[in-house]
């Protein structure tokens, strides 16, 4: 029983999903826009976020930004657009996944439960030179101090690193981390790495411990 | 077809004959005539003058010689006897002049240079009449001028008689023909002094007459290019000025009705790209919605349980509709944009069939793996619509063929049934053709070939669509191994 929140402006679409994710067995707080989501925020601690990108006043952009500010609650985003501008600009803003609308409710709580997997422990420390994963706390630190991430940059790093050298194309890595059964966007991956390496890496531009293989994916390991 | 071909090239010959004959290009053709007209109009100037000229000079020639011998025939006739012996004769001669020689009746007197040129013509005539008479003839590539004349003598009672005493001479030409060459000279001389002045007046004439030419040429170029900005400026009033106000008009007016064009095109597609964006919010409830429908579908009574079946459908194919007008509007916009990366595209023609459970349906022969950037998305749009095509229209077996080439990935789908009738051929790819009014709706938007091509194309590659022998139509598309987004 997760608590989530709904911002979208429309009451008609609000109010559907709103029923459709009850059934699915959640717990649904909604808001009708990008300040009352922010209020709605701090004070129902949801477990995840599901923000529509055109609001009213302050748009989901800069909402997801702010939820971003301060902490990891990950947010899916509903976008009516579909237009790749509107999704890189949503995967910038820190979004963990996003669905297109019209999005089927079956296929949105199948994300929501991916994305809240995300937090499942491991066990044992990886040692890394200066970067330490402790799978079964889930933390992450670097020189000695701790390093916060998401559950979807954890998850990432987490997949990687179980298995230093291998190269791990998008697919498998969209099917791995954000559980996408087929087709996922690709573009996803790549957001999510370069997130992971402006906090883990001391030279993001010349990163140390997760490699790009140029047209293939992603590698882990200090080469 | 062939009948045309092979009288392209005689026709082609003919046309080429007639470009080495006649200059080709308006100022050759101006500078030739020009020159021609001015040339020659001096040629027959001079000719004509040095013409005349030539003729008053054999005339006055003959004139003066005709006077020469009657005046010393005058003078030297009182003093012969007559009917004249030899010796009188031969005196007359002598008086006459070196080149003469005179007869009577068969008495002839010392003959002097070139009297055997004397024809009998002269003779004739000399015998016959009672005046002087002169041929001209040429004789070894020299010029004479034969002179006959009968000597008449007056008698006491004042009556002219004919005395039977004939005298002829000869004169040598050739001065008077040097001469006459000179004047041809001349006149040859002058045609050729007003060749350079006719070139240049006719360059400057066929420059004035080229150059508005040139700029309307130019300007009809720039805008058969597509720049129909493009404009000259009239100069003058001449037919030429009006050409090129005529072709500024018609720019004008080919401009206007294209704004126009574009203008009405870009506010149809913004229409399409609206409405589609506006319906998807209503949609997205009906979405939701439909799921709890369908969940509790259990528990309705049978006509409620069917009408909620029946709304999920249409909710679904309703969906569908709008995500495929968008991804239209989208490549109308041309703000459709190539995901590229490394795939392999065996692996993923099996995906897309398994994760729609086609594998069992259909047919699939392919190598192991080959790797080719592509965006993944796009290629499983054009394989699940041709594949999905062949199964509602066709027969089985369906099959799905993937080849290559060191240039080119092939993907055929073919299948088993009557194949795609001929007049419906050329439209399969349209937006929304129904190849068959009275056809049973099927779930698909009537917009999976036209995507399905324009995915095609945004790889740089081609989709196209025939029927194998014996039936069965066939699907191809065919992708490059180097995409180079056009």
């Amino acid at each position: 029983m997760a608590t989530l929140l709904l911002i979208e402006d429309d009451p008609l679409v609000r109010r559907g999903f709103q029923l459709a994710l009850s059934r699915h067995g959640h717990d649904v707080r909604t808001a009708d826009s990008g300040e009352e989501g922010l209020r709605e925020f701090h004070s129902a601690r949801p477990d995840l976020v599901v923000l529509d990108l055109m609001l009213p006043g302050i748009d989901g952009f800069q909402v997801c930004r702010r939820i971003r500010a301060v902490g990891d609650v990950p947010v899916i985003m509903l976008t009516a657009m579909g237009d790749d501008f509107d999704v890189v600009g949503g995967l910038a803003a820190g979004a963990d996944d996003y669905v297109v609308k019209p999005a089927q409710p079956s296929v949105l709580d199948a994300r929501i439960r991916a994305v809240l997997r995300r937090s499942a422990g491991h066990d044992g420390v990886r040692v890394h030179r200066d970067l330490h994963i402790d799978t079964t706390a889930l933390t992450v630190s670097l020189h000695g101090r701790p390093v916060p991430l998401s559950p979807t940059e954890l998850r990432l790093l987490l997949t990687l690193s179980r298995a230093p050298g291998r190269v791990f194309s998008r697919q498998l890595l969209l099917e791995e981390v954000w559980e996408h059964d087929y087709l996922g966007d690709s573009r996803l991956v790549d957001n999510c790495v370069q997130r992971l390496r402006a906090k883990i890496e001391d030279v993001p531009a010349a990163p140390e411990y997760i490699q790009t293989v140029r047209g293939f994916g992603y590698r882990f390991g200090p080469v | 077809m062939t009948k045309r071909a092979r009288a392209v090239p005689s026709r082609q010959r003919t046309r080429e004959l007639r470009r080495t004959l006649w200059p080709r290009g308006l100022r050759a053709r101006l500078l030739v005539a020009f020159v021609l007209v001015t040339v020659l109009g001096a040629a027959a100037a001079a000719w004509s003058s040095a013409g005349s000229a030539s003729t008053a000079l054999v005339t006055s020639t003959q004139a003066r010689l005709a006077e020469t011998i009657a005046g010393q025939i005058g003078a030297i006739t009182p003093e012969l006897t007559y009917p004249p012996d030899q010796e009188s004769l031969d005196r007359l001669r002598a008086a006459v002049g070196p080149n003469t020689l005179v007869t009577y009746q068969n008495l002839r007197s010392v003959s002097g240079d070139g009297t055997e040129l004397i024809t009998d013509a002269v003779r004739t005539e000399v015998r016959g009449g009672n005046r002087l008479v002169t041929q001209r003839i040429v004789a070894e590539g020299t010029p004479w001028l034969l002179v006959g004349t009968p000597v008449v003598i007056t008698q006491p009672d004042g009556d002219s008689a004919p005395s039977g005493i004939e005298v002829y001479a000869v004169h040598d030409l050739t001065d008077v023909e040097q001469q006459i060459e000179g004047f041809t000279r001349s006149a040859a001389g002058t045609a050729a002094l007003a060749l350079p002045p006719a070139v240049l007046l006719a360059l400057v004439a066929a420059r004035s007459v080229l150059r508005p030419v040139r700029e309307v040429r130019d300007t009809a170029r720039r805008l058969a290019a597509g720049d129909l900005d493009a404009r000259s400026p009239p100069r003058g009033a001449d037919e030429l000025a009006e050409l090129t106000v005529t072709i500024n008009e018609m720019a004008e007016s080919v401009q206007t009705s294209m704004a126009a064009m574009q203008r009405m095109q870009a506010d149809a597609r913004r229409f399409a790209a609206d409405v589609s964006h506006e319906l998807r919010t209503p949609l997205s409830t009906l979405t939701a919605v439909v799921e709890v429908l369908a969940a509790t579908a259990d528990e309705m009574a049978a006509d409620s349980r069917e009408s909620a079946q029946l709304a999920i459908t249409e909710t679904h194919r309703l969906v569908r509709l709008v995500e495929d007008l968008m991804e239209v509007s989208r490549f109308d916009a041309g703000s459709a944009r190539l995901h590229s990366e490394e795939v392999d595209v065996v692996g993923a023609v099996r995906d897309c069939l398994r994760v729609r459970d086609w594998l069992n349906r259909v047919e699939l022969v392919a190598p192991e793996e080959i790797r080719l950037r592509l965006d993944r998305r796009r290629l499983d749009v054009i394989v699940a619509n041709l594949v999905g095509n062949a199964l509602r229209h066709g027969t089985p077996p369906v099959r799905v063929r993937v080849l290559t080439s060191h240039e080119q990935v092939w993907i055929e789908v073919t299948d088993s049934g009557p194949g795609i009738p001929q007049r419906v051929l050329p439209y399969v790819f349209d937006r929304f053709y129904k190849a068959d009014a009275a056809r049973t709706r099927t779930p698909g938007s009537g917009l999976g070939l036209a995507i399905a091509l324009e995915n095609a194309r945004l790889h740089g590659g081609e989709l196209t669509a025939d029927n194998i022998d014996g039936g069965g139509a066939r699907f191809v598309l065919r992708l490059p191994v180097s995409i180079s987004a056009p």
